[in-house]
């Protein structure tokens, strides 16, 4: 037996890899541990499918701390941040979060983002871990050339972030919480206490459930993470994360698309506020759209058996066509699905197309994204 | 911890002579663990002839996509279809339930060749 390809584990100097505040709660209960994005993470603890399932059936809760986390305070927080994604935030009312775009001035994607209004002038924004120091060296040059009356304040070491997903999240969390969860609607933060730890509560997520992405201090992190257990969370790692998050159709910055595609080319357009104000990459994005798209992201499931892997060539007969950039077997679906990027012509629903798999071309379909909605 | 009445390869799988003529080929229980949830197993028609070291057939979990080598030289005489149905059963029983195929050995002196189960464990160590 020899691994030919392996989607999750990347070549890093394990010396120089950073932990999370929740390293001993992991190695202890038997988690394997691979690098990912420079930190140490849990990849699984009792299985993926086990872990996929209990997200879609109960309740999960990952160890997402290797994320970013910038407070962005002052007079200028909301102008400045609007300026830098392509959705509108000064809209944005305390307690309301939003998913949005950081693009370059090209209209490439630097990262995707959630922003979350704390208060008036205090805002928390979550970039991909792979990508926080670049994000906060973007904000940093941008504060600096604007002279923008803002803070920059990282507390991504000082902090733990926690994601408690799937249908019976809120009952787990409601009985140790000091806010009443029915007032906290999806994409909406308060901020409150959890086992009598302060905590900034998110009903936001990476895995297409109902649940919350929460923010405590890293020396509460493992007394937040036992409760949650002792509530009826499974564990899960990145792994399970992963095929989750591919079959709610979410997208993988540095997989799906980077800086040299515009939101427009991975059919994130929903997300670009055309509407009045000026924000970095518009002009750019008003010109590509203008011309418009010569390829297209798109999902595909396997009609017959196979599991699509990222770098993995889209053909149609015999000739490539794309790349796959992101593929798993679907557990809920039970058939391989993936996003890719085709030319124009190909990215029409119901295109038949082949992903060939080491050699052997297995039969697809260009689907919908995304490939799974949890019934509401 | 690993079966006596076999023998492992380098690449993680074993040979049972099952005294009638024919080996039981499998993976072992490190690379079934190793890999994780295993959701297809490739493997070659009955008829099929392989040599040594020959690749047998892919096995894809949820997070990889291995080759299978087969440890000895033969023709495939028969394949287990419970495992070709229900591949997580490689995960749950890799050594009894759990093996790939039968086969019809045209040198079976090639197990001595193999790994015994101590020399595995010690091979597994080295791994670290």
């Amino acid at each position: 037996m020899t691994q030919q390809y392996e989607s999750l584990s990347m070549q890093e100097e394990s010396n120089t890899l950073k932990r999370t505040s929740l390293f001993q709660s992991h190695v202890s209960i038997g988690a394997q541990m691979l690098p990912f994005a420079g930190w140490e993470m849990p990849i699984q603890y009792s299985g993926i499918l086990a872990e996929a399932k209990a997200v879609r059936f109960a309740a999960g809760i990952f160890d997402v701390s290797h994320m970013g986390r910038v407070e962005i305070t002052g007079r200028d927080a909301a102008k400045f941040i609007d300026r830098l994604v392509t959705g509108d935030v000064l809209k944005m009312v305390v307690g309301r979060a939003r998913y949005t775009i950081i693009c370059n001035e090209a209209g490439g994607i630097i990262d995707d983002t959630i922003v979350y209004r704390l208060d008036e002038e205090r805002f928390l924004m979550v970039p991909n871990a792979s990508n926080a120091d670049e994000v906060l060296a973007w904000l940093n040059h941008w504060k600096d050339t604007w002279g923008s009356q803002i803070e920059l304040n990282v507390i991504t070491e000082e902090t733990a972030l926690i994601a408690l997903q799937g249908p019976l999240a809120k009952e787990i969390l409601q009985p140790i919480c000091s806010v009443d969860m029915s007032d906290v609607r999806p994409f909406r933060c308060v901020q409150g206490q959890i086992s009598g730890v302060t905590a900034i509560i998110c009903r936001t997520g990476y895995t297409g459930e109902d649940g919350f992405e929460i923010v405590i201090p890293s020396e509460s992190a493992a007394l937040i993470w036992k409760s949650f257990m002792d509530g009826g969370a499974i564990p899960c790692g990145l792994g399970a994360r992963d095929v989750l998050r591919l079959e709610a159709g979410l997208l993988l910055h540095g997989s799906d698309m980077d800086s040299s595609v515009t939101p427009l080319e991975v059919g994130l357009e929903r997300y670009v506020n055309w509407g009045q104000g000026e924000f970095m990459g518009l002009p750019a994005l008003q010109e590509s759209k203008s011309i418009g798209l010569s390829k297209a992201l798109v999902g595909f499931r396997l009609v017959e058996r196979g599991v699509p892997r990222h770098g993995y060539h889209i053909v149609n007969e015999h000739e490539a066509i794309g790349t796959v950039t992101s593929g798993t077997y679907s557990p809920t679906l039970d058939m391989g699905i993936g996003l890719g990027y085709v030319s124009l012509e190909f990215s029409t629903l119901g295109t038949r197309i082949a992903i060939d798999i080491r050699g052997r071309l297995a039969e697809a379909e260009v689907t919908a994204i995304p490939f799974y909605s949890r019934k509401r | 911890m690993y079966p006596l009445d076999r023998r492992y390869s380098r690449d993680h799988e074993w040979a049972k002579d099952e005294n009638d003529g024919t080996f039981l080929i499998g993976i072992t229980d490190y690379a079934q663990e190793h890999l994780g949830d295993i959701v297809f197993l490739e493997l070659p028609r009955v008829g099929a002839s392989l040599n040594q070291m020959e690749k047998l057939g892919e096995v894809e979990s949820v997070k990889s996509v291995s080759d299978i080598f087969s440890p000895i030289s033969g023709e495939i005489v028969e394949v287990n279809q419970i495992v070709v149905d229900s591949p997580e059963i490689v995960n749950e029983d890799p050594y009894d339930q759990g093996w790939l195929v039968r086969v019809n050995p045209s040198q079976p002196a090639e197990i001595d060749d193999l790994m015994t189960a101590a020399d595995y464990e010690s091979f597994l160590e080295s791994l670290g």
